[in-house]
């Protein structure tokens, strides 16, 4: 068990170079690299983001011809679609699934798990995480956690139903709905491990942050995506212990009869055991994580996105400072405005006033962020690479979604559009295309430090152009059907005359949904191509300032042959007066009379 | 047979696609360019394509909104109702101010700026002032927006008028059961132990409140010009009333009553009128996942003068009238169950005799 306490000991010794040979099982399977083991979280998120994208295409295809035939659909789902028409029960497994890889294991694991494992020793200058083993222990409690969700998908009565949030009393009575059987243990086992990995990542990242930054990295030299890595971090250890409180409870109640969130229920004819319990409990319980989660997606989105517009505009990112002490007010907030997910859920009207408060308060650092971006772009000299579209692309669904947040916050607007199709618009917005498009940008940006390839430029400008062409396509619509009145997780609107006028548009919406995943289809083959034809990545492919392109391309334990570099500066020396060139490593050392810039 | 060439047509395609890229890649590298290395002509057409995308964005959203405002919801058709609508455009309209600010300012920034070899951009690091400007001027205008929304709320959400009709809206998998209060105004008391094929509700009959309730299901009517106050209570799981027309929802939770008022203003024939179609009903939809028929668990709403309306309620049974045709007599028993239950102090529930 080197690998854990190496690199501490190489703080003194400097002799990075380890040369002790690999297995394919050590060094592929069951690695203790921070960078293999990112590579593992990027691929299994993938894989998983496959598998959820093509779940929303198939209850898109409902949603929009409801009632047609498509033999697809039978095909692939078997008894649950007899006759190429999917059953409604299946309808909400999908869409619970969906939400759940979505938020957890593409947004949560995936982006965390492959940025923060990649970053956070290469910019702080580390020779790996605090512990490689912990950590690869953590990527595969994620693998394991991937695992179980998906064998849910075949047990009888289908996986979880009851929505990503799987409020009891529907996800813990098997009477309610079939799902709530096998499907939802697998899923609380699944969450749990998920959990699990969680943690281990986090308290891992925290240390490495917090213990082993190379000599001369203070916190305000940090570049803003270890800010955001190291935070999110923070959030995820104070946070996800309350899902895992909550995720316990519900075993107990649904297998050794405790009533945490149960009471007075009378189902299939028969009052059942249950009193003194509250299915509320469980939502504040759930959103205690729940809104927190909403920033452990999108915080490390918008720390990679500071990191490539600012390396992409030629600039300084604009008002360092003020972007941590906004990454810290939003994480602050995020703790203290849990209830807007329950404003009607019969709570103390005081209390929903104090959440309509606070929730809104989380716009003003979120408006600090966007103006300090405008101002970074403001008189650059922007390269336009596919992960600079994206990152381009962040900043406007940021604001698209971010300000229909606000709408939403307000208890009293909420009455009325409280989980129609409009909060479904404004969270993919915010939430989902927002922290994609971080990923995806952090992707091609990466790509070249993770496979020491190039990613297809051309392929990259193709993806990005029908993925935000389709994205506001399939979203910006939404909100209109919500303010229509249409209710979210409904498996078909025809019951209701009032919304058959609506029908073109959700034909409309399903059409851009397919195109939309067909066209990440592109992304997923130049993954895959570039890693195995991919032109060769020169040092520093994108002229960056940030240590991670100062350690060889060729794959080595400990980052960097000799001592670990020193750092002088902070990341954002773009084109500083005086210098030469333009941009200037952080390992080059301040020049007699030249002055630090925060 | 089909699917197997259907995956290698696939297979084929996808292969036929990378030797196409990689012959791409490789005669560019034998004029020694690296073809994934950005270069100022990318720069310039997605500066531009940015432009115009943008552009066409930002007057879609317009576009959009402008040409769905006859398919959103129409008028309000209660008293608070209206206030939420104004609430909602005047919030709306200075989120498209903003919208439209930050992104032409993006688009316009995304444009101008793109890489040109001879330009040396601005070393601006960061300020104060600037900073300071754009954190107070969204404080100032979030704290107006907090506060016009936190006295609308509690506005809406303070104590009903003693007056207001009572009526029970009780929700279970997967339809809807009104009660009214009836003559006194009381709902009487409830218990799920008592629920059965012909209680649904689980009514306490020997409670002296219920006999005059009445219970109604499909459709329920409201009179125009008086507050009503609904009590919402499930039976299973979650669900929440949803009456979109009057701006209303409340959630429907198992072992917990809560409670929603509203008046109507405009009654089923005004809003036929105001929404030129003949067939239009006011509705009332279950807005919380509960379930497979989740997405048709209904009831319609009737919103008609005061006189129409007792004379609908009067030609409805009570629960006492009902109980005697069906020859149902309350009897009132010690339930076993009830010296488990810790939560609600029932002592003595009752449990009914159907004779014969
Ligand atoms: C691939 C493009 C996507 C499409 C077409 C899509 C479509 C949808 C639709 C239509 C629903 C609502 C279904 C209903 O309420 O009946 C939904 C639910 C949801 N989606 Fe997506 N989505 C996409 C990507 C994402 C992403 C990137 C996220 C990540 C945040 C996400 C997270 C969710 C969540 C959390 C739900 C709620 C699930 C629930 O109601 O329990 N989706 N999606
Ligand atoms: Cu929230
Ligand atoms: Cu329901």
């Amino acid at each position: 068990m080197s690998h854990d306490t190496h690199a501490q000991h190489d703080h003194s010794h400097d002799h990075g170079d380890h040369h002790h040979e690999e297995s394919f099982i050590t060094k592929y399977v069951f690695s203790q690299d921070h960078k293999m083991i990112s590579k593992q979280f990027l691929i299994t998120a993938i894989i998983m983001g496959f598998l959820a994208m093509l779940m929303s295409t198939f209850f898109r295809l409902q949603l929009g011809w409801p009632g047609q035939s498509f033999p697809i659909l039978e095909t692939v789902l078997g008894r649950w679609a007899p006759g190429g028409v999917m059953d409604p029960n299946i309808y909400l497994a999908l869409v619970t699934i969906h939400g759940t890889i979505m938020v957890f294991f593409v947004l949560t694991g995936g982006l965390s798990g492959t940025f923060s494992n990649l970053l956070i020793p290469f910019q702080c200058g580390a020779r790996d995480m605090a512990s490689g083993f912990l950590n690869m222990f953590s990527y595969w409690f994620f693998f394991a956690s991937c695992a179980v969700m998906t064998i849910s998908l075949f047990v009888v009565g289908g996986p979880a139903s009851a929505g990503w949030t799987v409020y009891p009393p529907l996800s813990a009575l098997p009477q309610a709905i079939p799902g709530s059987g096998a499907g939802m243990t697998l899923w609380l086992v699944s969450m749990s491990l998920f959990i699990v990995s969680a943690l281990l990542g986090g308290i891992n990242y925290i240390v490495t942050v917090v213990n082993l930054r190379t000599k001369g990295m203070s916190m305000t030299r940090l570049p803003l995506t270890i800010w955001a890595f190291l935070v999110t971090a923070i959030l995820g250890v104070l946070s996800f212990p309350v899902l895992f409180a909550a995720a316990l409870l519900l075993i107990f109640d649904r297998s050794f009869g405790t009533s945490f969130f149960l009471s007075d229920i009378n189902i299939g004819g028969m009052a059942l055991e249950h009193t003194g319990g509250s299915p509320i409990l469980f939502q504040h319980l759930f959103w205690f994580l729940g809104h927190p989660e909403v920033y452990i997606v999108l915080l490390p989105a918008l720390g990679i996105n500071s990191e490539i517009v600012a390396t992409n505009s030629r600039k300084p990112i604009f008002g360092y400072k003020a972007m941590i002490g906004s990454i810290l007010a939003i994480a602050f907030l995020s703790f203290i405005v849990w209830g807007h997910h329950m404003f009607l859920t019969g709570m103390n009207p005081f209390l929903g006033s104090v959440f309509v408060f606070t929730t809104i308060l989380v716009a003003i650092p979120s408006a600090v962020k966007v103006f300090n971006y405008l101002a970074t772009l403001w008189k650059g000299n922007i390269v336009y690479t596919p992960a600079m579209l994206f990152a381009i692309g962040m900043v406007s669904t940021f604001i698209t979604g971010g300000l229909t947040g606000i709408i939403l916050a307000d208890a009293a607007l909420d009455i009325n559009i409280h989980d129609t199709y409009f909060v479904v618009a404004h969270f993919h917005i915010v939430m989902g295309a927002s922290a994609i498009f971080g990923m995806f940008a952090g992707v091609y940006h990466w790509f070249p430090r993770m496979y020491g390839k190039m990613m297809n430029k051309n392929l990259g400008y193709a993806h990005f152009w029908l993925t935000i062409t389709c994205m506001y396509g399939v979203f910006f619509p939404m909100h209109f059907l919500g303010l229509a009145g249409i209710p979210r997780r409904y498996y078909e609107n025809t019951n209701f005359p009032m919304f058959d006028h609506l029908t073109d548009i959700n034909q409309m919406i399903s059409v851009f949904a397919i195109v939309g995943a067909a066209a990440q289809l592109i992304f997923i083959f130049n993954f895959f191509y570039s890693i195995f034809r991919g032109t060769k990545a020169s040092q520093n492919p994108w002229g960056s300032t940030t240590l991670e392109w100062t350690a060889p391309m060729k794959h080595m334990h400990g980052n960097w042959p000799g001592k670990i570099p020193e750092v002088h500066r902070w990341a954002y020396d773009y084109n500083k007066p005086g210098k030469a060139g333009d941009f200037t490593p952080q390992t080059e050392p301040m020049a007699p009379g030249e002055e630090e810039s925060h | 047979m089909i699917s197997f060439l259907t995956f290698f047509v696939i297979l084929l395609g996808v292969i036929t696609f990378a030797r196409i890229i990689r012959i791409f890649e490789l005669s560019s590298e034998l004029h020694g360019t690296d073809v994934n290395a950005v270069n100022e002509s990318d720069n310039k057409t997605h500066s531009l394509l940015l432009l115009l995308f943008g552009t066409f964005f930002v007057i879609t959203v317009f576009y959009m909104t402008w040409s769905m405002k006859d398919k959103m919801l129409p008028i309000s058709a209660s008293e608070h109702g209206v206030g939420i609508d104004t609430l909602f455009n005047a919030n709306m309209a200075l989120l498209y101010v903003v919208f439209l600010i930050t992104h032409v300012v993006l688009i316009y920034y995304a444009f101008k700026y793109y890489h040109k070899k001879e330009h040396t951009p601005v070393f601006f690091v960061h300020n104060t002032k600037l900073e300071l400007v754009w954190t107070i001027i969204p404080t100032i205008i979030l704290s107006s927006v907090i506060v016009f929304g936190i006295s609308y709320w509690s506005k809406i959400t303070a104590p009903a008028p003693a007056e207001a009709i009572v009526i029970e809206l009780y929700a279970k998998q997967f339809d809807w059961t009104a009660r009214y209060a009836g003559d006194d105004n009381k709902l009487g008391k409830s218990s799920f132990r008592l629920v059965d094929g012909s209680n649904a509700l689980g009514l306490d009959y020997t409670d002296a409140d219920a006999g005059d309730d009445i219970i109604v299901r499909n459709e329920f009517h409201l009179p125009v010009g008086r507050d009503v106050v609904f009590k919402f209570h499930s039976r299973d799981v979650l669900h929440s009333a949803y009456m979109p027309h009057f701006r209303a929802q409340m959630n429907c939770v198992p072992g917990m009553t809560t409670q929603f008022h509203f008046k109507p203003t405009i009654t089923t024939e005004g809003m036929r009128a105001e929404t030129k179609n003949e067939k239009f009903d006011y509705i009332l939809l279950c807005n919380k996942i509960c379930g497979a028929s989740h997405f048709n668990m209904q009831m319609t709403i009737v919103v008609e003068d005061e006189t129409a309306f007792k004379q609908w309620l009067g030609s409805k049974k009570t629960v006492a009238q009902e109980l005697k045709a069906a020859e149902v007599v309350p009897v009132a028993v010690t339930d076993s169950l009830a010296a488990h239950t810790d939560s609600v102090k029932v002592h003595e529930v009752t449990a009914e005799v159907v004779k014969h």
